[in-house]
Formats: structure tokens, sequence, C-alpha cells
């Protein structure tokens, strides 16, 4: 691999921007190819007309996005040519409402899982840097900052704040949103309130489904974190469980 | 590959250093074996390394073989499994096999 082209997978990982990876076994011939036509480029920087990457068989600029969009690297053969695509998508993101005992040891095994982690608290009391160290806090409501956090289908949002004015608009946003993942802590009987709550909001049946709760496993977890490994491994499912 | 892993950017800062740098990529895996396709590691001429492979059973090869690439400037692959000659060194305790694309930076 060049330096360059190195360099250029390096800033997009900063930028958080997904590339794909397309590698020629025999020669060692590379390419990226981004999301948009435009970006694609050949070991560092060369394009071809339209924009596409010169030498790069168009079905493999293709496959190469639908190895992004589906996360997996892919090995393929083609016209007596053997390729590997590697994907290089940015982390997938833990949205953590309410700055709890529960978020302390959820916020680092997540990060340690892969997560980017972002930890809402509007609560003054709760929200201390110090209790979360290297995480990013984030002081405020949740509806407007998980609505700049803009959520994807590469989002998780588990809410632990047990106070339905902080949890609701949190769970609300991310029933709007693609999350792939959306969980919420409290009783049974609490969640059987909280559905209610969101169809009171205008969420079908299959909206509030979507809702993990009570969250995380059924492992008999007791202790906060114990509770944190039950979640972290729910999300894991819900983002892997279908190629098992 | 784990997301939280900065190898590239570790391979990158290497390179800042003088020292060189090869990329090891799983591109198959058939059987049992603890690394997915696409899972790296980078391995500098000093020896250090980073990252996985395999889970442990085949990384000593890879790093051997890593500073003939380095100083060859080419690519190669390596394959091993349980019927590789090298399995009695270096085997697949899992019984699986890997195919490995071996890369310098250059």
């Amino acid at each position: 691999m060049r330096m360059s082209l190195l360099g250029r997978v390096v800033r997009d990982r900063r930028l958080k921007k997904p590339v794909a990876l397309v590698t020629e076994l025999g020669e060692g011939a590379q390419w990226l190819v981004y999301a948009e036509d435009a970006e694609d480029a050949e070991e560092g920087g060369e394009r071809g007309e339209g924009g596409a990457p010169t030498g790069l068989p168009e079905f493999l600029v293709r496959e190469a996005r639908d190895s992004l969009e589906s996360d997996r690297c892919q090995r393929l053969q083609a016209g007596g040519r053997d390729y590997f695509i590697q994907c290089f998508n940015p982390p997938l993101r833990m949205i953590l409402v309410g700055a709890v005992h529960i978020a302390e040891c959820l916020a680092p095994m997540a990060e340690l899982v892969g997560f980017d982690v972002v930890v809402v608290e509007p609560r003054e009391a709760f929200a201390q840097e110090e209790r979360f160290p290297g995480i990013e806090l984030r002081r405020g409501w949740p509806g407007p900052i998980l609505a700049e956090l803009e959520l994807d289908a590469r989002s998780a949002v588990v809410s632990l704040s047990h106070d339905p004015k902080i949890d609701d608009p949190a769970l609300a946003t991310a029933l709007a949103s693609p999350a792939f993942y959306i969980g919420a802590l409290g009783s049974k009987k609490n969640h059987r309130g909280r559905l209610e709550r969101l169809a009171g909001m205008g969420f079908d049946a299959s909206a509030c489904a979507r809702v993990h709760g009570p969250v995380g496993l059924p492992i008999g977890s007791r202790s906060p974190a114990e509770i944190a490994v039950s979640i972290v491994a729910q999300a894991i499912e819900a983002r892997r469980g279908q190629a098992q | 590959m784990a997301d939280g892993e900065k190898l590239l950017e570790l391979a990158a800062a290497w390179v800042g250093e003088g020292t060189g740098v090869a990329i090891a990529t799983v591109i198959e895996t058939w059987g049992s074996s603890p690394c997915p396709p696409g899972s790296q590691l980078v391995v500098n001429t000093r020896g250090d390394f980073r990252g996985s492979v395999s889970g442990g059973c085949i990384e000593g090869a890879v790093v051997a073989e890593a500073a003939r690439v380095i100083a060859a400037g080419k690519p190669t692959r390596l394959s091993f499994g349980v019927s590789d000659a090298m399995a009695w060194e270096v085997g697949l305790a899992c019984g699986g096999e890997i195919e490995i694309y071996l890369e310098p930076l250059t």
C-alpha cells in the first residue's frame, strides 16, 4: 500500500467518512471507493472520466459500496483476477441518556467493544465529567441533543434516567430515526407505562416494539456493571444477530 | 475488524519514525477461525506488531515474513492451515485455515 493511500484512509477515518479499499491481490493495485462517485480515487488521487476510479470495473465499485452498506469485507474473482474489499466504516455510536451509575459502567464497556459513546444529561448534579473520563458528555435535554447527533442506522440509544421527562423525548427521537438499537431501563411495569406514553405520542405497535425493555439480555443481572454487560450484549446481538 | 483499533494510524506513525512497515489482512477463512476477513495486524522492521490475524497462532510467522515483504517492496499472500507444512511450528490449534495478504507500505 502506498503511503499516500494510507494517508487518505487515515484522514477519512478521522472525518468519520466511510471508505472501501479494493485490492487486486495479484499485482497489488488498490483503489478507494466512497459512497459518493466524485470522491473515488486510485492509489491516492488519480481519477478517470466521470469520477470513476480508473481501471476498476464498474461492478466492483458497486460491490464496494454494498460492502460499506453491509459493513462486510468481501473476496471476489473477476476477469481472472482476485480482489479483496476492506471496509473502513466509522465506529458505531451509543447514546446514553442519563448520567446515572449504570451509565458509568456502560460507557467504558461500550467503548471497549468499539462504540463511540455520548452521554446526555440535563441534570447538573449528574453531569459530572470526572465520572466519565474520556467520554463525551453533553449537558442538556435529549430531544434537541439527539436531533443534533443525527441518529443513523449505525446508532444505538439507551435511556437510563428513569425519568419520563428525560427518557421519553429521547426514545421518541430514536424511534423517528433508523437507529439499530433502542433500549430503555426500567421494570416491566414501568415499561408498560412507557409504551402507553409512546403510543399517546403517535407511535404504533411496531414502532414501540423497537424499544428493548426492560433493557438488556435476560442473564439475571443485578449490579450496575452486570446490567451494563447485558445491555452491551443486546446491542451486539441487534447488530450481528442476523448474521448467525 | 475492531473499529476501536487505530492500527492504520499506528502504521502511519511508524513510517514517520523511519521504520519499514507491513500490513497483514485476513482475506479468507475456512472452518474455525477467531479473526474474520478484514482483521489486520501491522508490523515494523523493529519487530513491533499490533493487532491480530489469528488469535495468536500464526502471528510469529507473519511477523517473520513481513521483514521479507518490506525488503522486497512487494505484497505476498500467505496460507496457514492444519495441512500446511508450517502447522507443526505455527499451526492453528482451532483447526481452521486462513489466507493472509501481506503488503509493505511504500
